[in-house]
């Protein structure tokens, strides 16, 4: 059934253009979902709030055409919501992790722990009722449920937390015979810092600093998404000069992390001058944006209400000298990538995700640009300063590693022509304004198309103006499911190469 | 491969010389001046990420690069604990990597050195200590020097590492 009936229930969402919030009962939980499912929707997040007394909110965003539906259903006490798992596979993970945090469960078969191991118990729920604070001492390995695959000749390797490199902590299990790999299994949860309840301990103008210290390599993308929230509850105009700004900030993360990985896949491939010479590169763009914003990664420079320096105009300057040096070598090496045999020969037709594979498990973000789906917020549901100066969207077919290199390489060289563009136009005047958030209960959304990603931020606060809730999520939730397929008939040596291409957030995900 | 070459030749080297030893960044005695005379020499770092965000691992990362270049100065990072003499652990530790820090810490020979990094290494940073976390890394195992920052730069570090590594300079005193 045709989902215009529900877009004309909907409220609209404070400082969006298109989008609507819905509150359904009973069955049409589901019903929406699939109608939404049917019109091609986008899984953006799934979550659940707890109210009072082991009932709760559920929440699911979507995306639908560039507009956001945000659809929510009451769960009483001792009930279970519908799981979203047959339409939006990637629900799966996100139904459980609520469950963990929230004490509030779907009827989905699959009802393990996911975020939760030994820091808390079952039947404790650290968003509805804080577990006491206890020693360190209490932590012990908890007995995760892995799918055992039977056999003759099949092993498991198990790997991390603790990994080989410099890396975050998560376990792999690897189910092979001889070097090829027949499954994967992730077990994720290790960096779970309890992000969403300190939310609720910080003052809503201030808590920037934490949505930035969610997901370090993705810091603009998060702090913009959470003052995109808050500025949205307090219904405030950032003037042009920020959001500008904001832009250029966000597309200097681009670069940055994709240099870096470019440069580390061709480590993995056995081609260390590509890392020396991309890992250069790098430091001397974050230099460049040290001179510019006084920081090398832009931790606090996005808050509420626009940006917090202003960078003197010799130093944009030269930060559009650099980035176009930039551009001009990372074009030279792309080339040093092509013409090598031995690159080539390792990343194609490594960790393929075929485009029907992408579009069931809902890859998003530059991972399944590579995979023949092309979204991009940036272009689909542009928000200020996107509106008036957009990227041309990188997309490829192949899904492997050279499609996710080869869309890293495009998206470099567009967003080093963004910041130049941005900083051509850079209108004068404030650089931020004053935010005050009503003595109300409200809920603002927050939604940035990161360099992995779209990043979402839910924000509810209290009738005193507070934070309430606190959600926020990364692309990371739909991408790791798929990097379990993405490996499957690949060899074990492969796989440094085959995640480092996706490249998908620990800490960002574990919350 | 002609422009493989010639680019390496064409860029040369870009290192830099590393920073100075700080003796504020210590918090705990060095260790005697025969070990650290034989670890200065080739130093062997094992880093364990037990609940950065992680942006202090992006300026560890750094210290690889050729203008910091660490691996000129004798100091790699090895893949097992069983293998290093110093673990750059950043945090704030999280409740569910306590025992694997633990963990790696046991499975380091002795004499073992441990730099804490970043303001979440160092007290738990923003996150502090909660149901999830346990603040910084000296809750878990002995820290030696903790550098502090968010995250700290490169250069930041690498001081710090080489402060564990050297005698600690006459009229310093453990902080
Ligand atoms: S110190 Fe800063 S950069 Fe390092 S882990 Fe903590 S928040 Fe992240």
């Amino acid at each position: 059934m045709s989902l215009q009936r529900w877009w004309e229930r909907a409220e609209s969402l404070p400082g969006r253009a298109a989008g609507g919030r819905l509150v359904v009962h009973g069955g049409e939980w589901l019903q929406v979902a699939t109608d939404a499912a049917a019109a091609g929707a986008q899984l953006l997040s799934l979550w659940v709030t707890p109210t009072v007394d082991g009932a709760g909110m559920a929440h699911v965003a979507l995306l639908i055409d560039g507009a956001v539906l945000l659809l929510e259903q009451m769960v009483a006490a001792g009930e279970r919501y519908r799981g979203l798992q047959q339409l939006f596979p990637a629900a799966a993970r996100m139904q459980r992790a609520a469950a963990d945090l929230c004490g509030i469960r779907c009827d989905a078969p699959d009802q393990r722990p996911w975020l939760r191991h030994t820091a808390w118990s079952a039947v404790e729920a650290p968003l509805a009722c804080p577990p006491a604070t206890r020693p360190a001492s209490g932590a012990a390995i908890d007995d995760y449920a892995f799918v055992r695959v039977a056999g003759d000749g099949v092993h498991e390797i198990a790997v991390g937390p603790v990994h080989a490199g410099i890396i975050e902590p998560g376990h792999f299990r690897f189910s092979v015979v001889g070097e090829k790999v027949l499954r994967l299994e992730q077990r994720l949860g290790y960096l779970h810092k309890g992000v969403e309840l300190r939310f609720t301990e910080l003052e809503p103008c201030d808590a920037h600093r934490l949505a930035a210290r969610i997901c370090g390599d993705s810091t603009v993308a998060y702090s913009w998404a959470y003052c995109q929230a808050v500025e949205a509850i307090a219904g405030v105009q950032v003037p042009l000069r920020a959001v500008w700004l904001r832009g250029v900030c966000l597309e200097l993360e681009r670069i940055q992390n994709h240099v870096g990985d470019l440069g580390a896949l061709g480590n993995d491939a056995g081609f260390a001058f590509g890392l020396a010479q991309l890992a250069r590169l790098k430091e001397e763009l974050l230099r460049a944006t040290e001179v510019a914003f006084g920081q090398r990664y832009l931790m606090d420079v996005v808050v509420p209400g626009g940006v917090s320096v202003d960078p003197a105009s010799a130093a944009l300057a030269a930060l559009v000298i650099e980035i176009g040096r930039i551009a001009v070598r990372v074009r030279e090496l792309r080339r040093i990538y092509d013409d090598h045999s031995g690159v080539r020969d390792r990343f194609a037709g490594a960790g393929v995700v075929l485009p029907e594979l992408a579009r069931q498990l809902g890859l998003t973000g530059l991972a399944g640009r590579a995979s023949l789906q092309a979204a991009d917020l940036r272009v689909d549901a542009p928000w200020a300063p996107y509106h008036v100066l957009g990227p041309v969207v990188a997309v490829r077919r192949d899904g492997d590693v050279a499609a996710r290199v080869a869309v890293r390489f495009d998206e470099v060289d567009e967003s080093c022509r963004l910041v130049a563009a941005f900083l051509s136009d850079l209108p004068d005047g404030a650089t931020s304004c004053t935010v005050t958030l009503p003595a109300a209960g409200r809920h603002g959304l927050g939604l940035i198309e990161g360099w992995r990603g779209p990043v979402l931020v839910a924000l509810q606060t209290t009738a005193a103006g507070r934070i309430q809730r606190c959600h926020v999520h990364d692309p990371s939730w739909q991408n790791w499911p798929v990097l379990e397929h993405a490996i499957v008939g690949n060899i074990v040596p492969d796989f440094p190469l085959i995640n480092k291409s996706f490249n998908l957030s620990y800490s960002g995900h574990d919350l | 491969m002609i422009k493989t070459l010639r680019t390496i030749a064409g860029i040369g080297i870009v290192s830099e010389a590393p920073p100075a030893q700080d003796d504020t960044l210590r918090v705990r005695e060095a260790l005697q001046q025969e070990v650290l005379a034989v670890l200065g020499r080739a130093l062997c770092i094992r880093q364990v990420d037990a609940g950065s965000c992680n942006g202090c691992e992006l300026e560890i990362h750094a210290l690889n690069n050729p203008i910091y270049n660490i691996e000129g100065l004798g100091i790699r990072f090895v893949a097992s604990p069983r293998h290093a003499d110093m673990l750059l652990v950043t945090g704030p530790v999280s409740r569910h990597m306590v025992t694997a820090l633990r963990r790696t810490y046991d499975a380091t020979p002795d004499p073992k050195l441990v730099v804490a990094v970043g303001n979440c290494g160092c007290d738990g940073g923003i996150f502090g200590a909660g149901y999830a976390t346990v603040g910084g890394v000296a809750e878990v195992i002995p820290v030696d020097v903790a550098v502090p920052g968010c995250p700290p730069s490169p250069e930041r570090l690498l001081q710090g590492i080489l402060t564990a590594i050297r005698v600690p300079k006459p009229g310093a005193d453990a902080t």
